[in-house]
């Protein structure tokens, strides 16, 4: 069987990893001798042959054909995790207090400066935890008994899960009850904390637990936490809950108009930022102008001898028909000719926004095929 | 030639769409587009861009921003060369030749009106950015000097002789220099086009020998000196250093009165691109021509004026974005041409604009629909800046 595939950035002793595969076999004995003793892929074969009538008695099967380790590796792993960590950040002459993993990052990708294309072939990093699939740990002890009650029915981080929040329902009606007996029930809005916010998906919740959950598993625990959220909780049950929620980015739909600003002269502007492709450019569009446009301190006649560029900077101006009327002073810089007009004519339409009405943002924001604005174009 | 509409997004297909014209030199403002309706009366046009005044001695502050007419005769004589050649193919195409009056040729020749001429000649020197008018400024000044009868030593470009010589000779003259015979000789034809009456009054005052059997006599008309260069392309540098240096000496006697006009005349003072067979670059000073001229743009001889520009277009070895003279010339040369009158010409002032726009609204150039319109207007504006050279590349189609 082939070496399990490890992360670059972890370091792994084949012998170690062995011993770690090893334990988890019930007939330890005449495998620890063996394990001790082995280097090589051809003695694993024969290791492999000794230990499948062993196979059939044991119950983890699926957890032994995959990769598995034990907690004392994982635990190893941190450990040296975070002395490897520790000498980073002397090398790199930072504080080792103080070392986040950004800045591991950081130090990684200056030392290991890789070419490859794929984002994840690249030298990394991270804490164990995050490299390591989670794995479950042995359920069972010396004697062959179970540690978890549930064990038996299969999944029983799944429904040790459903038990508890079943438990808090019932701890939040019961408190409901009571406040209703005593006539202090008020009804009180739920809906603001699952603004922003949604549920865990199946994978991610299979992930969480570590075991394979059905749709109807998955379907049946949300409908108890939806259920749960709806009674008036306490912190420790909000808390609860909100382990199972991730937020959601909720992208602005309304893009932030600034207001105009006023410098010493009493005449208005306003900026506004663009990119395009890799140029990033800054535009300040003064209200009252004859039409100037200066560029990194240039005019844009000279900036862009090409006139499909003046045309790509005259466009916004044009679509309000205010030709004439602005001022424009901006910086540009990175990209190429093209985009770098591109960049500064985003920039100059989003300043532009605070000098005209939201309908006539709007319709900028569609083109001219939209109703609204100045019509009859 | 202008790239096709069809590259930008659809939302600005109402952008200019070059006017398209066929060459076939229709007569000028007479028929009005019968398809339009808001048409604005040609005599209201024609007040603002064109003026009957054409001679220039009588051109004023009320003529800036108007055209003035030059009949193709006179073109002829005094313009063999010189012209841009975007604006030739103007002529040609609008049957009519127009300057348009501006500032710094006004001023240009008021200076000329007075100047003194038993003083050394003044120089002046037209810059500018990319595009400006430098050289139609320095055309409208011949043509004023023409007009007044005095002698017009016109060099188009100088950049044309420091660059792309195919033939150098070794110089008959002096054999450090080099000749440029095909150069030499297109220019002697041009001058004599230009010059013809003076030609057979200057008299030469030295004997020039040729080779074994050719000589000019010391008192015969300098048309003959201007003939020998042209039939024996070979001496064609020689006779145009003789040439020059007839005309200053004798222009300080006050028989005529001098012009000098070089368009680029950065390129005395600049590198050349021309190499000896051993592949070793050749200075400016070492071809004759350039020698002889750099002796002409020195202010030792009275009697006329000189008027240079300075221009990047032609240049070489000169950033895109350089225009000031100090740059274009370099130490050597702002040293030798200091002092001089430093004459800016810079981009349409906003009436100087309107009469351009009208100027080809008559001619029919402009055949968008919307260039008529202040939108279209605003436009061109917008996209040349008042450039008049992108705003004549802007409107042309070919």
């Amino acid at each position: 069987m082939a070496a399990p595939s490890v992360s670059c950035g972890a370091a792994v002793p084949y012998r170690l990893f062995l011993a770690g595969r090893v334990s988890f076999a019930r007939e330890q004995g005449l495998w620890k001798a063996a394990a001790s003793g082995l280097q090589t892929g051809t003695r694993c074969q024969i290791l492999r042959l000794k230990h499948s009538p062993a196979v059939t008695t044991t119950k983890n099967v699926a957890a032994l054909r995959r990769e598995s380790y034990t907690v004392d590796f994982i635990k190893k792993q941190i450990e040296e995790f975070n002395i490897g960590k520790r000498h980073l950040a002397n090398m790199m002459g930072e504080d080792p207090e103080t070392f986040t993993q950004e800045d591991v990052d950081r130090a990684i990708t200056y030392l290991f400066p890789s070419g490859l294309f794929e984002k994840r072939a690249r030298p990394i990093m991270k804490h164990p935890e995050e490299i390591f699939p989670k794995q479950r740990a042995v359920q069972w002890g010396e004697d062959g008994r179970p540690f978890h009650f549930l064990f038996y029915t299969g999944k029983q981080s799944y429904y040790s899960l459903m038990h508890e929040a079943y438990g808090k329902v019932l701890h939040a009606e019961e408190r409901q009850d009571q406040l209703r007996a005593k006539g202090l029930f008020s009804e009180k809005s739920k809906s603001k904390d699952l603004i922003g916010s949604r549920w865990l998906i199946k994978e991610e919740l299979e992930e969480m637990l570590v075991e394979k959950l059905s749709d109807q598993d998955y379907a049946q625990f949300i409908r108890l936490l939806e259920r749960l959220s709806a009674l008036p909780c306490d912190a420790a049950e909000e808390e609860f809950v909100g382990r199972f929620r991730r937020t959601v980015t909720v992208q602005s739909k309304k893009h932030l108009i600034e207001p105009l600003q006023y410098d010493e002269q009493g005449m208005a502007f306003s900026t506004g930022q663009g990119k395009r492709k890799t140029a990033n450019a800054e535009a300040v569009v003064y209200g009252h102008g004859s039409g100037k446009i200066e560029i990194n301190g240039v005019d844009y006649l000279l900036y862009f001898p090409v006139t499909q560029d003046r045309e790509q900077l005259m466009f916004p101006f044009h679509f309000l028909d205010r030709l004439g009327k602005h001022d424009v002073t901006c910086t540009v810089s990175g990209g190429g000719r093209s985009s770098q007009a591109g960049a500064i004519r985003l920039a100059m339409s989003r300043a532009l926004c605070s000098f005209i009405t939201e309908d006539e943002v709007e319709w900028m924001r569609q083109g001219p095929g939209f109703p609204g604005g100045s019509d009859g174009k | 030639s202008l790239p096709p509409v069809l590259r930008f997004p659809c939302a600005v297909h109402q952008l200019l769409d070059p006017g398209r014209f066929s060459h076939l030199g229709t007569q000028a403002p007479q028929c009005p587009v019968a398809h339009l309706d808001n048409q604005v009366p040609t005599e209201r046009t024609r007040a603002i861009s064109r003026t009957l005044e054409n001679d220039p001695a009588k051109h004023g502050e009320q003529h800036v921003g108007q055209h003035y007419n030059i009949s193709i005769q006179e073109l002829k004589t005094v313009f063999p060369h010189g012209l841009p050649p975007r604006f030739v193919m103007q002529v040609k195409t609008f049957n009519e030749a127009c300057l348009m009056v501006r500032k710094p040729a006004l001023e240009l020749l008021h200076y000329l009106k007075n100047t003194n001429f038993a003083h050394p000649a003044v120089r002046y020197v037209l810059y500018g950015e990319k595009g400006t008018g430098k050289t139609l400024s320095l055309c409208h000044i011949i043509h004023f000097c023409a007009k007044q009868d005095w002698l017009i030593l016109h060099i188009p470009d100088a950049h044309l002789w420091v660059k792309n010589c195919r033939d150098l000779l070794q110089s008959t003259y002096n054999k450090q220099r080099f000749d440029q015979p095909l150069e030499a000789s297109i220019w002697l034809k041009n001058f004599k086009t230009a010059n013809e009456r003076f030609l057979s009054q200057i008299k030469v005052q030295d004997k020039y020998v040729w080779n074994k059997r050719e000589s000019t006599e010391k008192g015969s008309p300098l048309a003959e000196v201007v003939e020998q260069g042209i039939m024996r392309v070979r001496n064609a540098t020689d006779a145009v250093g003789i040439v020059l240096k007839e005309l200053k000496r004798q222009s300080s006697l006050g028989v005529f009165r001098l012009l000098v006009a070089v368009d680029g005349v950065n390129a005395l003072w600049g590198r050349t691109t021309l190499k000896r067979e051993d592949k070793s670059p050749i200075t400016p000073e070492e071809l004759a021509l350039i020698y002889n001229l750099r002796k002409m743009v020195k202010n030792d001889w009275q009697g006329g004026a000189i008027v240079l520009t300075v221009s990047q277009t032609g240049s070489l070895f000169k950033p895109r974005k350089a225009y000031l003279p100090q740059e274009l010339l370099g130490k050597e040369g702002f040293d030798t041409l200091d002092p001089f009158i430093p004459i800016l010409v810079s981009n349409y002032n906003p009436k100087e604009f309107e009469g351009c726009i009208q100027y080809y609204l008559e001619n029919n150039w402009l055949q968008h629909e919307k260039a008529h319109t202040e939108e279209g207007k605003k436009e061109l504006l917008f996209l040349s800046n008042r450039n008049p050279g992108l705003l004549e590349r802007l409107c042309a189609y070919l």
